[in-house]
């Protein structure tokens, strides 16, 4: 099967939106309890789920013409911006241990990446 | 002496068994879960997205409420947002986030025994490189 151009655009869009998905969830968390109006009345969730849900249209239409382990590892491309929003959002110490275990797991993608060619 | 002594609180320091570094340990345990039904999740929609009634965006929307498949994929993404919410409010976003990387390791295996995708060396070496470095970001989380 051959992954078009538009398929890879596709889920890199989806990719950029759900790592704000990542953002407002994690911003929303701070103040959550564990009870459903807690859930319900938290805002910044509710943004993290609709960029989360952007992003998976994206995603959906992305993948519809393409091969799964192709694409997937694309998403990994969100773990980047996670990074960079994580430092400047929320002020998080960007530690070696961080550098390193993000860039073996990126290394790891790109490696499983090419067990699909 | 005294260095040694100052060097010897350090360490007592930093291994501390209070509730915060519990609550960090849980937090790395429910992003594994979150991996977990997040693959679940990808093999509904991959399976779903191929049984698409009608093309383009409308037809990628409207099949979220009336393909079993993606509906039961988005639901899943629905529990794997809570659980990611609540890991959240314990550990930081740069440390928890690339732990879901696991998700590629599920789906690559998923892949081979559902989809019947062959398996080769990259593949199972690129997922020992992903499992290596969730360990390296789980080692540095725990406390």
């Amino acid at each position: 099967m051959i992954t078009p151009l538009s398929s890879i655009l596709l889920v890199f869009v989806g990719s950029f939106f759900g790592s704000f998905g990542a953002v407002f969830l994690k911003a929303g968390s701070g103040s959550l309890k564990l009870n459903i109006k807690s859930f319900l009345l938290n805002w910044q969730l509710h943004a993290g789920i609709f960029f989360y849900l952007l992003s998976s249209v994206f995603f959906v239409l992305g993948l519809k013409k393409g091969e799964l382990t192709i694409l997937y590892p694309l998403v990994s491309l969100g773990y980047v911006w996670t990074l960079i929003w994580s430092r400047i959002f929320f002020h998080e110490p960007l530690t070696r241990t961080k550098f390193v275990g993000l860039g073996t797991i990126l290394l790891g993608v790109v490696v499983l990446n090419l067990g699909n060619r | 002496m005294k260095a040694v002594g100052g060097r010897l609180s350090q360490a007592t320091l930093s291994v501390p068994f209070d509730a915060a570094s519990a609550a960090k340990r849980r937090s790395l345990i429910l992003v594994f879960c979150c991996t977990l039904v997040g693959a679940a999740a990808q093999m509904f929609i991959k399976t779903g997205a191929g049984r698409l009634a009608r093309p383009g965006f409308l037809g990628a929307v409207l099949g979220m409420f009336t393909n079993p498949l993606l509906f039961t994929g988005y639901a899943l993404y629905g529990l794997n947002t809570v659980l990611l919410a609540v890991a959240l409010r314990d550990n930081e976003l740069s440390l928890l986030y690339p732990v879901i990387a696991l998700t590629y390791v599920w789906v690559c295996i998923l892949s081979v025994g559902i989809l019947h995708e062959a398996l080769n060396p990259f593949k199972v070496i690129g997922i020992a490189t992903i499992v290596m470095g969730v360990a390296i970001l789980g080692r540095g989380g725990r406390s």
